[in-house]
């Protein structure tokens, strides 16, 4: 039976959870979970729980799904049985085929493609506790996974909804919200705001519509922080050592620099690095990040490098920091 | 690969043409193809609607049963939307089980018609909590010549609006009309580099960065939206096709459903 609430924000303008109308659930994310997968990324968000996994670019078989000219990207939305209130059966349904389509869309318009003739980028995001927004919540997580991976792409893709209740738009639906509101407009945005999802059932005007872009975008800006952050902790932390002891804002790029001073050794190394196909991917999410005037690849074969011998580089950073501080201003 | 590099040059053919302000087929860009819409086609469907969209041309037959409510409505109707791409309509179409652009459009289609309250669903109701009535919409797509979308939409509305309730035949009391509140209509537009056009033939399908469907009502309210393709659309583009579809939307409603 319907337990509709009567009110959906009450008369301080909170919502039912205690958020304001613009305000999202708290986002937590986790990178590099699995180690059999090139990319990963465990998210939380509100009470959903999901584990988005990239595997590729690799091989595609069968080969008459190979495109000549591009990768083919494959998404996989899927709920687990025990996800929701009352079990659902495993496996795709008719909802779950849509999503995973609208979804790899969605990605499309970021990822090189054209880097891979004939390989395939696999995508999959299990959702293993659902309560509302699980389709935007997977995007977020596999947008850090597809990173994670070393996959080369303009800009990392947030995701988010917009309702309506009480016939107020609401940024974020949460679980009431989106069972008994008015509307629900989920969209992914790119870090320039460009709209690569979009889907809307509900009753809106065009008025409100054009409104719930505008909060959408802002809800996916904090949401992008988030995911820049998640993947600027992978890429600075280091084991066993913690380089930001001296200086919090150690950022990446005085890493990279510093450590790439090329010396005969290391370019030998690199170049043999250069065989491993996903090493050498040059990732461009935070291009457009100017702090980051180096891309991800780099990143990640820097990392191998400062664990190989991490006392000189930490030592080497801690000195040519102010220098390039300067530089970067 | 014969068909990458055909939809290249067919691609630069259009995006050339776009350019100069025209369509292959020298429709406007606002310009929906003719529509021939003829309904109550299957006598023995309780309702149903044959369309042609331009070349595209599609069946919509309504059927009725009774069946248990869900658990979380006991006392309103269903609604359950299929759509079969089937392999006499295009030669790209195989047999078997639905796929996602079908899948897609029947739940396109499904949320257009019931996000609207077009269905006054609570009519349905036979037995609160045991019985109600079940409305299939089958979409059955005879021919693809592009934007199945819209013609299964606006197929369906009217093949709704001309539904019998078979209450006697079921033994459930006296037939009636289908309850209809509201008349939905789906207009479909493609991004082809730049500009966006409505109501996509087959070529500017295949060639176009993304495709954005809206359904409105009557009152000019949007029930139901959906982007899909590869590309990327900026909101300026977005909102301008949202306005265009509404007002497109809202001429089909005026020169198609209202006399039915």
């Amino acid at each position: 039976m319907s337990d509709k609430p009567e009110k959906f924000i009450d008369e301080n303008g909170l919502r039912l959870d205690g958020r304001r109308i613009d305000e999202i659930r708290p986002m937590k994310m986790e990178i590099g979970v699995l180690s059999r997968a090139d990319g990963s990324c465990y998210l939380e968000w509100g009470k959903n729980k999901v584990l988005a996994a990239v595997y590729g670019p690799r091989e595609l078989h069968p080969r008459r799904l190979q495109k000549a000219d591009s990768v083919l990207i494959r998404y996989r939305y899927n709920m687990a049985a025990f996800s929701v209130e009352d079990r659902i059966r495993p496996g795709p349904s008719r909802r779950s085929t849509e999503i995973s389509k609208v979804s790899r869309e969605a990605f499309e318009p970021v990822v090189l493609t054209h880097l891979y003739p004939g390989a395939v980028i696999d995508v999959f995001a299990e959702v293993l506790q659902a309560d509302a927004g699980t389709r935007t919540a997977a995007i977020n997580a596999a947008s850090v996974a597809l990173a994670d991976a070393g996959i080369p792409m303009k800009g990392l893709i947030s995701a988010c909804a917009v309702g309506k209740v009480d016939g107020q738009l609401v940024l974020d639906l949460n679980k009431p919200e989106d069972n008994y509101g008015d509307a629900d407009i989920p969209m992914a945005l790119t870090s320039d705001g460009e709209i690569t999802l979009l889907q809307m059932d509900g009753d809106v005007t065009q008025e409100e519509f054009k409104k719930a872009i505008e909060m959408c975008k802002e809800g996916c800006r904090q949401i992008l922080e988030i995911q820049k952050e998640t993947l600027k902790n992978k890429f600075t932390k280091l084991d066993e050592v913690d380089i930001s002891d001296e200086d919090e804002d150690v950022d990446i790029s005085t890493i990279v620099e510093s450590t790439l001073e090329p010396s005969e050794d290391e370019e030998t190394e690199d170049q043999d690095e250069g065989s491993d196909e996903y090493q050498d991917d040059g990732s461009a999410e935070e291009d457009e990040n100017e702090d980051d005037s180096v891309s991800e690849d780099e990143e990640e074969d820097n990392e191998d490098d400062l664990i190989e011998d991490s006392e000189e580089s930490i030592k080497r950073i801690d000195e040519d920091d102010p220098d390039d501080e300067e530089d970067d201003a | 690969m014969g068909n990458e590099v055909m939809s290249v040059l067919k691609k630069d053919y259009i995006y050339n043409l776009m350019l100069k302000g025209k369509r292959a087929d020298g429709r406007a860009f606002d310009e929906i193809r003719d529509i021939d819409l003829r309904t109550n086609v299957i006598d023995k469907a309780e309702g149903s609607a044959w369309i042609k969209l331009g070349g595209t041309e599609l069946l919509v037959g309504i059927k009725l049963q009774v069946g248990s409510p869900f658990p979380d409505s006991e006392g309103e109707g269903v609604i359950i939307t299929s759509m079969e791409l089937n392999p006499i309509a295009s030669p790209d179409f195989e047999a078997g089980p639905p796929k996602e652009d079908a899948i897609e459009m029947a739940r396109v289609t499904d949320r257009g018609i019931r996000e609207s309250g077009a269905i006054d669903l609570s009519k349905l109701c036979i037995t609160e909590g045991e019985e109600v009535w079940i409305v299939f919409i089958d979409i059955h797509v005879l021919n693809n010549e592009g934007n199945i979308q819209d013609a299964a939409s606006l197929a369906a509305i009217a093949a709704l609006m001309t539904t019998t309730i078979p209450g006697e035949r079921e033994g459930r009391g006296e037939d009636m009309p289908m309850p209809i509140r509201d008349m939905p209509v789906s207009v479909s537009l493609v991004d082809i580099g730049g500009e966006v056009m409505v109501d996509p033939d087959l070529d500017e399908e295949a060639v176009c960065d993304s495709r954005l469907t809206i359904v409105s009502n009557q009152d000019g309210s949007i029930s139901g939206m959906q982007k899909s393709g590869d590309g990327a659309l900026n909101d300026e583009k977005l909102l301008k096709a949202v306005s265009l579809a509404c007002k497109k939307a809202s001429e089909l409603r005026e020169t198609h459903l209202l006399n039915i």
